[in-house]
């Protein structure tokens, strides 16, 4: 039964991940998928977004600027308009240029935000990053919140303990993943219904030939700009949950630029950009490969490690997590010359944004 | 006036400044070349320093343990740039050839994954954490201190930036050379010029393509030699941290201008070490922490003004 | 006639860029001694022809053939080794390298006598010779022309394919280039060319075709083209 429990725990913690996961890669799929633009700062949008909701949610702390303890909601939706207003002021200086320089400055941006991060210690704790970030469903367990309004209306505080007291401990698990994936299914419908608009549907003429959609009088920069915030909200919305499903961020670790940019471009492309349901199933499939290889590999390195003593197995244990990182990119590679199109290609003759 | 304010500023900001600036200068060269004669921005570059930088420290050290040798880090860095060219060519040939008549957007993915991947493979070889490159701390150089300090302007320059410096000056010449005299360099400026009237003129592209991996490579590896030299160790995350100046320094020269690179190397490793001077007040001017913010700001500041660089380079 | 002896043949040619074709049924020649002009209204696949020798472009049916080799869909890197020469419409110049290394990439496929070929292009072309230090690009319209067209001639050229030489130039320089044209000639070339000033290259043509459609309509001597009423009334109306 425990066992039974562990592996459900272990289903609900995939479908969490890889859910915010395919937040990401929806976010990209309009930037990229849509609108042809290159963006390799994924993880400083992210930040943004997980930072203004980690600091607008959370309370007070001697540590940190805030927080603010303001409502959940209101830190997902500033976590949203800022990582959206960062990405306009990138979108009207680069997009006018070759995709090549969207994708350095990108690049560039996602660094300085670490930086930022990493510097300003007074506002954001530095590298020790900030703590007891308040996660759906879990935080009506914090006494700060069933001590006030609303809450406090239905019961008082000892009336709370006790109601929680009799619920597993695992109570919110299900619930905070459901909860992200009907946001996934809320941005899905979204999205799927901005693409078959017309503003979707000038992003592929844009897309398949920008001199033509440029003499036909569309304003494609402006196109442009608007689909790169539109990623950007999106974005910063996965960060305001990816925070409260972390509970602890600091800028180095939990927003490594490579890694999380990468898987998610790993996602995108093994899902079908240009394809909603496509970004979707790249992202859970992937983050199951993941987070699966994972087990695989330390099972292997414990059982070399039963049959000979000529290495080191501690050495192979502490890097296994890069030969995971080496697999997933010659993976890409071979998507990338194989499959160009993914699992799910995109359902216009359109193929990859040209320049 | 030395006293008090230019032996400060020279010997402790101008000087790092210029070392920096060299180690920009060379790592820009293959950046702007890839980004003119195979028109993508290449991500992995940075990698191709660090990974030389590790193949150095291999080779000297193994020199020392199987032939008791100690080898000086610019002799172990030869081998090293055959190793490293050689690894450019591979990949080359298996990742990047076969989006040639691709958009260039989808090299340009290639070469972010591979950052990635080569960056793992090192990782996975010789560990995350930091390796020693050179132990102890390096004394001046005795005859230029010397030298300067008969005229009342005394300069140190520690050996190991001497060295840097020199070994700066000696692959620029000789890349002068290879650039403005030899048919294969020539070659190279005319692909940047424009690969369609290159291609119809008969020149061989590919053989074009290598000669860009051989140089590019060569002064990426000698930026990451360099740049061991200079701050004593290795991390797996050195390359990655120079991409960025790296980039800046190439947009800056112009996209396609070697020599363009050159001199954004060198702007943009001056700004970063002067930002920190205290121009007003005690304080450094701007936080050391923000270093790297330098460069991109001057980055964005020329994609706004003036993208095509300071040298006319090339606009896509 | 030897010079009708074909050095240069189009059989029966299809072709175009992607889905779309632009050649049909294209039929032409040029003789060993020859030169040769295409005329015909914007669009009607006169640079494609070009470009299709070249190797530019997707064959779809009939044959190239050059000395009595078949080349279709040669590609233009090679098609060069095989003695064609071409020079683009536009951008036919490496403008950041100089006029004299303009030339050396030029003889990039033949490695001796490049420095007597030098001279031969100096004295064909005076004007470039105080020039060869200069960057092509500093150059005026109608010198970079003659870079481009000396560039071609550095490798031993079966023919040479010129498309638009006198585009966008002053009358006084589109003299000067049909001149020079014949001067090439003159040393046994075969030439090719495109042309917009149908007048003038019907003047100094052996023969011409006229091109509409994509498709040949009419084939004749310079002369009797210039003398045909209907060529006439289509292409040199308004045209000096």
């Amino acid at each position: 039964m425990d066992q039974l429990l562990g592996f459900f725990l272990y289903f609900l913690s995939l479908l969490t991940v890889g859910g915010i996961y395919a937040l990401l890669a929806l976010g990209l799929n309009v930037q990229w998928g849509f609108a042809g633009l290159f963006n390799v700062g994924i993880a400083g949008f992210a930040a943004v977004g997980a930072y203004t909701y980690a600091l607008l949610t959370t309370d007070v702390s001697p540590f940190h600027m805030g927080g603010l303890g303001l409502p959940l909601a209101i830190g997902a939706i500033a976590a949203m308009l800022l990582s959206g207003a960062i990405a306009g002021v990138i979108g009207v200086i680069c997009i006018r240029l070759r995709a090549d320089y969207l994708a350095i400055a990108t690049i560039g941006i996602a660094e300085i935000i670490k930086l930022f991060l990493k510097n300003q210690t007074e506002l954001t704790n530095g590298p020790r990053g900030i703590n007891k970030i308040p996660r759906a469903w879990e935080h009506f367990t914090e006494e700060r919140f069933y001590t006030s309004a609303p809450m406090s209306w239905i019961s008082d505080a000892a009336g709370w303990q006790a109601f929680f007291d009799s619920l597993p401990r695992w109570w919110w698990q299900p619930m905070f993943t459901l909860t992200i994936l009907l946001v996934i299914f809320g941005v899905y419908i979204l999205l799927e219904r901005a693409r078959l608009s017309p503003w979707g549907r000038m992003m592929t003429a844009i897309r398949e030939n920008e001199h033509a959609a440029q003499a036909a009088g569309k304003d494609v920069t402006r196109r442009r700009i608007e689909a790169f915030i539109l990623g950007a909200v999106i974005m910063g919305m996965a960060g305001a949950l990816f925070a409260q499903h972390l509970r602890l961020i600091d800028p180095t670790n939990t927003f490594d630029p490579a890694k999380m940019t990468f898987l998610v471009w790993v996602m995108l492309i093994a899902g079908g950009s240009g394809n909603n349901r496509g970004a979707i199933l790249g992202a859970f499939l992937i983050w199951t490969i993941w987070s699966g290889s994972e087990l695989v590999i330390n099972t292997s390195i414990e059982i070399i490690a039963n049959y000979q003593d000529m290495f080191d197995v501690g050495v192979l244990r502490t890097r296994a997590g890069y030969l995971r990182m080496l697999l997933i990119g010659i993976l890409l590679q071979f998507i990338l010359q194989r499959y160009p199109s993914g699992i799910l290609p995109e359902s216009r003759p359109a193929a990859i944004g040209k320049q | 006036m030395w006293a008090s304010f230019g032996f400060e500023f020279v010997n402790f900001y101008f000087i790092p400044g210029l070392v920096l600036g060299c180690i920009y200068a060379l790592g820009a060269i293959g950046i702007t070349l890839t980004f003119g004669i195979l028109r993508f921005a290449n991500f992995a570059h940075g990698e191709v320093m660090m990974t030389g930088a590790y193949f150095t420290w291999t080779i000297s050290t193994l020199a020392g343990l199987w032939l008791g040798w100690s080898l000086h880090p610019l002799v172990a860095a030869i081998p090293a740039i055959f190793a490293a060219i050689g690894i450019l060519m591979l990949i080359d040939r298996y990742f990047y050839k076969p989006f040639r008549n691709a958009p260039t957007i989808m090299v340009v993915m290639a070469s972010f994954g591979m950052m990635l991947v080569v960056r793992s493979t090192v990782q996975f070889i010789w560990g995350p954490n930091q390796l020693t490159f050179v132990k102890g701390i390096d004394k001046p150089n005795e005859a230029v201190r010397q030298f300067t300090a008969d005229l009342d302007l005394m300069i140190l320059v520690p050996n190991k930036h001497f060295w840097i410096m020199a070994g700066t000056v000696i692959i620029m010449l000789c890349f002068t050379y290879l650039l403005e005299r030899t048919r294969i360099g020539k070659a190279m400026r005319a692909v940047s010029d424009s690969p369609d009237l290159a291609r119809v003129t008969g020149i061989d592209v590919e053989a074009v393509v290598r000669a860009t991996w051989v140089v590019g490579g060569f002064c990426a590896v000698a930026a990451g030699v360099f740049l061991a030299m200079d701050i004593q160790f290795l991390e797996t995350t050195m390359g990655f941290r120079m991409l960025l100046p790296m980039f800046a320094a190439a947009i800056l020269g112009g996209i396609g201008r070697p020599f363009g690179a050159v001199f954004g190397g060198l702007i943009i490793g001056l700004a970063e070490e002067l930002s920190a001077y205290p121009w007003i007040g005690d304080a450094p001017f701007i936080s050391p922490g923000y270093k790297t913010g330098v460069a991109f700001t001057i980055m964005i500041i020329m994609l706004i003004v003036r993208p095509s660089g300071l040298f006319k380079g090339r606009t896509f | 006639m030897s010079d009708r002896q074909p050095i240069l043949e189009l059989r029966n040619l299809y072709a175009g860029y992607g889905e779309t074709e632009i050649l049909h049924d294209i039929n032409m020649f040029v003789g060993s001694h020859e030169v040769v002009t295409i005329i015909g209204p914007n669009g009607a696949g006169k640079s494609t022809a070009i470009k299709a020798v070249l190797g530019l472009l997707n064959i779809r049916g009939g044959e190239i053939v050059l000395d009595s080799v078949e080349i279709t869909n040669t590609p233009p890197e090679v098609a060069v080794t095989k003695g064609i020469s071409y020079v683009p419409q536009t951008h036919n110049v490496f403008v950041n390298l100089s006029v004299q290394e303009n030339l050396e990439m030029g003889a990039w496929t033949i490695r001796d006598g490049i420095e007597e070929r030098l001279e031969a292009m100096y004295d064909l072309f005076p004007d470039l010779r105080d020039k060869r230090k200069q960057a092509a690009g500093s150059l005026s319209g109608g010198q970079r022309q003659m870079v481009a067209m000396a560039k071609a001639l550095m490798v031993d050229s079966k023919v040479l394919l010129l498309d638009e030489p006198t585009a966008g130039l002053s009358p006084k320089y589109r003299g000067e280039i049909f001149e020079t044209i014949q001067k090439i000639n003159a040393t046994g070339v075969p030439i090719f060319i495109v042309e917009q000033n149908a007048k003038q290259a019907l003047g100094i043509a052996n023969r011409g075709y006229v091109l509409v459609d994509g498709s040949n309509r009419y084939t004749g001597t310079g002369a009797e083209l210039l003398a045909d009423r209907e060529v006439a009334r289509m292409f040199l109306g308004g045209r000096d």
